[in-house]
């Protein structure tokens, strides 16, 4: 058993404009079961901010508990990193977030993280339009604990040991639209290059950019009759559109047949350049994204792809109007005014 | 592309670099294993089954494996594949059970061997435990050709040679030796089944210039001195000594001189540094020597004042290249340079000659006045004659002697039981999993980043009064166990089952190296460049799958894969598994 990854790279591995190749955004070797799906979504964060040229200082990655939530010990290994407790991770990210606004924040959960334990945390930082990327890597169970079902699991699906689960599944992207999210995606851990593109847009979103990726568990949910098996998910995949992903000021270079091109400006002037394949969807039309996820869902389809795009809302620093310079620049004596500053605030309060 | 065919032995084969690259094809991995596990003797047997002389190659090898050797391609330097081997030599025990052993059950075959080197060695190795009558002829007193009469003592210690030239001696060779073959029709009339010629390359070509004539009581031809000072006729030489030449023959002349009182020894060749022809090890233990090497300067004529030699003159150049990178050397227009000596070593070459095969025999011979001989099957145009080693196509080194001498045993064993000759026997390969454990193999696959360690030396100031003291002590066996940690295990093959494979990428995510893709098929050129590193090393495989189950292919780039397994250990399915390839040239007999 290989504890370690042997140090030799190859010797022509491409450089990104910071002059770093892909290893500089890889972490520890993995610990998940071989094959798991987690460990190709982890691999796609690394290319992700790797071609984005992100600094891995300047990125925090958060997390619950759970196999997802062990993967950022996989990944951006000179990153900062927060392991919560169980369905945590959303309360910590926004004190974290609201302390340092300068922090690329990337949360990692499960759908047990999410679904269950954490829905309450999780609805709230949707609500909020908290400035930071929520990937749920979705097995539809309990993979840490042996694979109970979670709340994701599709109604009807069967288990390893044969049960089929007789409850509604929670639709995380369904729920993340209904709660006013600003960026809602959805894709699959064996599908890289449908992946990486969104990823990268969700981290150059302003707002809540939610991404929930479809992810096989494939020592407890990769079987026959599971509706998150890698056979059955890539037999059901429908797109909403292909997308690349252009970062600001460059040039355009896939080309598509006419009519179903559409390019999506972002704030910061990157391109989202989308080759739709769903019929009368439209990625800034919530009404139309809603419709999109519940007819795909009626005809036992898992829609991928970019879902809804909106960067007019404001973040909950915006909101808030909090202090533009992160906390931890600013000298002690202007954070902490003393007391004397205390009773000249009461005193205008009284 | 089309999916690779494995089953092709060649495929596998080709991956393990320095098998690949070793004329004699000797399975380097499979020893260096067995030298870290401390089975020298074992890691010497598989050596001598290949290579013959495992002692006198661990030592003296062109060694062509190491710059093939995968760790190149991933850091600086090989494997000490070389040094290893004489590891093995150095530490083995005793081989009376692993060599077989005479007397033999003859086959009523009766073989002339020409030559006593390592070619025809060689063919008596293989041939004798056949029952084949063998008998051996050299003008030497004994038997091992250049290995004995060329490679100084320094490098290579003369009981090493005895030790691996008598394990084939023994084997009930009757040998002939102090007798030099003036005529191949004589031999041809006797009632040999077949001849084997191994002589070698035996003349040492001239210089003539100026004052070549007047100085020759000074002026040496670099073999003859050599093999004279081998056999101790020749004791000292002068204070001031030139070496003229470039390649390993200069080296061991310049060395061999330091050692028999010369001081002030300097090696003047041609060609620029770099475009000489010494191996660049042989470069640097000269050079610490105190031998300067002097290159770009051509000789012009040899000073000889009052009947004695006093140096010579060299004009200076530089290298020019045309647009085909054809070297030509053009003079600098300064004056001659003279260098000062008491004695000249001329180390320019050597040729073939065979003034003892009659013209009128029948045998072909080319424009060069070189016999005409088989590329594959090593026959001349005289169907019972052979030739192997430098006799066949000039001088080259003694893993090819050896290499080209096995390829002639086989040749004479099936023109003796009279089969086709061009029918040549397959090599003997087998692929087995290394599986363990689930996540466990039964190789070392741990990548450690060690440097290569150097070997060390005796001290120069001991060495350079002894001719006979070798300067390479060998790596002891702590320092040798790390070296062997450092091969990457090139034989044991990343073997993919596409039906096993379910696409979950984990393969792709955890190779160190990225040498694994998935894509849409192309040709061979257009999937070079969709890899998740570019496939640029041209020399090196694609390993292709048929199609999977979303159409697509998996693509490894041979290229930088560092044997590590962790794509079998992160595959669910065990798709990708690890696969020992022993392969094993054929051996006359087989
Ligand atoms: C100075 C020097 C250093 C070298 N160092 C190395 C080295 O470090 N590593 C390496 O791999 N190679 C080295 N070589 C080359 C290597 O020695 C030869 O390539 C190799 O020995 C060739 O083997 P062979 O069996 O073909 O012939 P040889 O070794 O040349 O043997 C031929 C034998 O045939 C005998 N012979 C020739 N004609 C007749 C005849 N008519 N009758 C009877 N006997 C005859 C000769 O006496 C000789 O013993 C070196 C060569 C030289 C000159
Ligand atoms: C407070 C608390 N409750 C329960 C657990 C047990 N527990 C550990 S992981 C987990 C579920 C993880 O599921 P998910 O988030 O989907 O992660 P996966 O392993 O499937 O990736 C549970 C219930 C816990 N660690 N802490
Ligand atoms: S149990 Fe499932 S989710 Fe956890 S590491 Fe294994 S395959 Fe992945
Ligand atoms: S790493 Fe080992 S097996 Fe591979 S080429 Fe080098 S010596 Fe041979
Ligand atoms: S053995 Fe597998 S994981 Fe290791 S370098 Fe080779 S292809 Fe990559
Ligand atoms: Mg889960």
């Amino acid at each position: 058993m290989s504890f370690v990854r042997p140090q030799f790279r190859h010797p022509h591995l491409p450089k990104n404009e910071l002059g770093y190749t892909t290893r500089e955004y890889e972490g520890s070797l993995s610990t998940l079961c071989a094959g798991c799906g987690h460990d190709s979504i982890g691999a796609a964060i690394v290319q992700a901010c790797f071609e984005m040229n992100i600094e891995p200082h300047q990125v925090a990655k958060l997390s619950g508990i759970g196999c997802s939530s062990k993967t950022p010990a996989y990944f951006l290994g000179n990153s900062h990193g927060f392991n919560t407790v169980h369905g945590r991770m959303p309360s910590v990210a926004t004190g974290a977030n609201m302390a340092n606004r300068d922090l690329i924040y990337l949360g990692v959960s499960g759908d047990g993280d999410t679904a269950s334990i954490g829905m309450g945390q999780f609805v709230h930082a949707v609500r909020r339009n908290l400035n930071m990327t929520y990937i749920v890597m979705n097995n539809g169970c309990y993979g840490l604990t042996k694979g109970q079902d979670s709340a994701t699991a599709d109604m009807g699906s069967k288990s390893k040991a044969g049960s089929v689960n007789p409850f509604e599944a929670i639709d995380l992207c369904g729920l993340a639209l209904e709660l006013g999210a600003s960026f809602v995606a959805q894709s699959f851990s064996g599908d890289k290059q449908q992946l990486i593109p969104l990823i990268k847009a969700a981290m150059h979103h302003h707002g809540f950019a939610f991404l929930n990726v479809i992810s096989p568990c494939v020592t407890f949910n990769n079987n026959v009759g599971s509706t998150k098996s890698y056979d059955y998910v890539r037999q059901h995949v429908q797109a909403t559109a292909t997308m690349d992903f252009v970062p600001p000021a460059t040039e355009i270079t896939t080309s598509y047949a006419e009519g179903a091109d559409a390019n999506v400006t972002m704030h910061d002037g990157s391109l989202l350049h989308l080759h739709k394949l769903a019929q009368g969807w439209d990625p800034s039309d919530r009404m139309s994204a809603i419709e999109a996820l519940q007819r795909s869902r009626m005809e036992g389809k898992v829609l991928t792809g970019l879902v809804y795009y909106d960067d007019k809302g404001k973040d909950l620093h915006d909101v808030l109007n909090t202090s533009a310079r992160p906390l931890n620049s600013i000298p002690m004596t202007e954070l902490c005014p003393g007391s004397a500053k205390l009773r000249e605030i009461n005193a205008g309060l009284q | 592309m089309l999916p690779t065919n494995t089953k092709d032995p060649e495929y596998y084969h080709k991956v393990v670099d320095c098998q690949y690259a070793c004329p004699a094809h000797t399975p380097v991995p499979e020893y260096i294993r067995l030298i870290a596990a401390g089975k020298y003797t074992e890691a010497y047997i598989v050596n001598w089954e290949s290579n013959v002389f495992p002692g006198v190659l661990g030592r003296t090898c062109d060694r062509p494996c190491e710059p093939a050797c995968r760790r190149v391609r991933v850091e600086e330097q090989p494997v000490a594949i070389c040094r290893l081997k004489r590891v093995a030599a150095d530490h083995k025990g005793d081989l009376a059970s692993y060599i077989p052993q005479g007397p033999f059950p003859p086959n009523g075959k009766k073989i002339a061997l020409i030559g006593g080197g390592p070619a025809s060695l060689t063919v008596a190795r293989d041939l004798a435990p056949l029952g084949y009558e063998i008998h051996l002829f050299d003008e030497q007193p004994a038997g091992g050709g250049m290995m004995r009469t060329q490679i100084p003592s320094f490098r290579l210690p003369i009981s090493v040679l005895e030790e691996e030239v008598g394990h084939i001696l023994n084997m009930g060779i009757h040998t002939q030796f102090l007798t030099y073959v003036s005529s191949l029709r004589s031999v041809l009339e006797q009632d040999y089944d077949a001849v084997f010629v191994g002589t070698g390359a035996p003349r040492g070509r001239d210089l003539q210039i100026p004052g070549r004539n007047e100085a020759a009581k000074n002026v040496h031809i670099g073999i003859d001195w050599l093999q004279s000072v081998a056999f101790e006729h020749t004791k000292q030489i002068g204070k001031r000594v030139i070496v003229l030449g470039g390649g390993n023959t200069a080296m061991d002349c310049c060395r061999t001189a330091r050692r028999l009182g010369g001081e002030e020894v300097k090696v003047l060749v041609r060609s620029p540094f770099a475009e000489m022809k010494a191996s660049p090890w042989e470069k640097e233990d000269a050079m610490h020597e105190d031998i300067p090497i002097l290159d770009n300067h051509v000789p012009v004529s040899f000073i000889v004042e009052d009947g004695v030699l006093k140096g010579m003159t060299f004009d200076k150049v530089h290298a020019v290249y045309d647009e085909n990178g054809k070297r030509s050397l053009v003079s600098t227009g300064e004056p001659h340079v003279r260098v000062d000596a008491d004695d000249v070593l001329i180390a320019i070459g050597q040729e073939n000659s065979f003034p003892w095969i009659e013209r009128d025999l029948g045998m072909e011979f080319d424009k060069w006045d070189m016999p005409v001989v088989d590329p594959t099957t090593y026959q001349s145009t005289i169907p019972t004659v052979f030739f192997g080693g430098d006799a066949a196509f000039g001088p080259k080194n003694i893993i090819t002697a050896v290499a080209q001498a096995h390829q002639a045993a086989i040749s004479i064993d099936l023109f003796c039981s009279r089969k086709e000759l061009r029918e040549r026997p397959h090599p003997a390969v087998n692929l087995v999993s290394q599986k363990m454990g689930i996540h466990e193999w039964s190789y070392d696959s741990y990548v450690t980043v060690d440097k290569r360690f150097v070997v060390p030396q005796a001290d120069k100031k001991l060495t350079l009064c002894d001719r006979k003291m070798e300067v390479e002590l060998g790596f002891d066996e702590a320092t040798a166990w790390k070296e062997a940690e450092r091969c990457l295990n090139c034989d044991i093959q990343t073997v993919f089952t596409e039906k096993l494979c379910i696409e979950c990428d984990a393969c792709v995510d955890i190779c160190p190296t990225s040498c694994i893709t998935f894509t849409t098929n192309g040709d061979e050129a257009d999937l070079r460049t969709r890899l998740k590193a570019p496939a640029t090393n041209l020399s090196q495989s694609l390993l292709v799958s048929a199609p999977l189950a979303t159409t697509r292919v998996m693509v490894k780039d041979e290229d930088v894969c560092l044997h590590c397994g962790l794509c079998a250990e992160r595959c669910p399915t065990a798709a990708w598994d690890m696969q020992l390839f022993s392969y094993y040239t054929a051996k006359a007999g087989a």
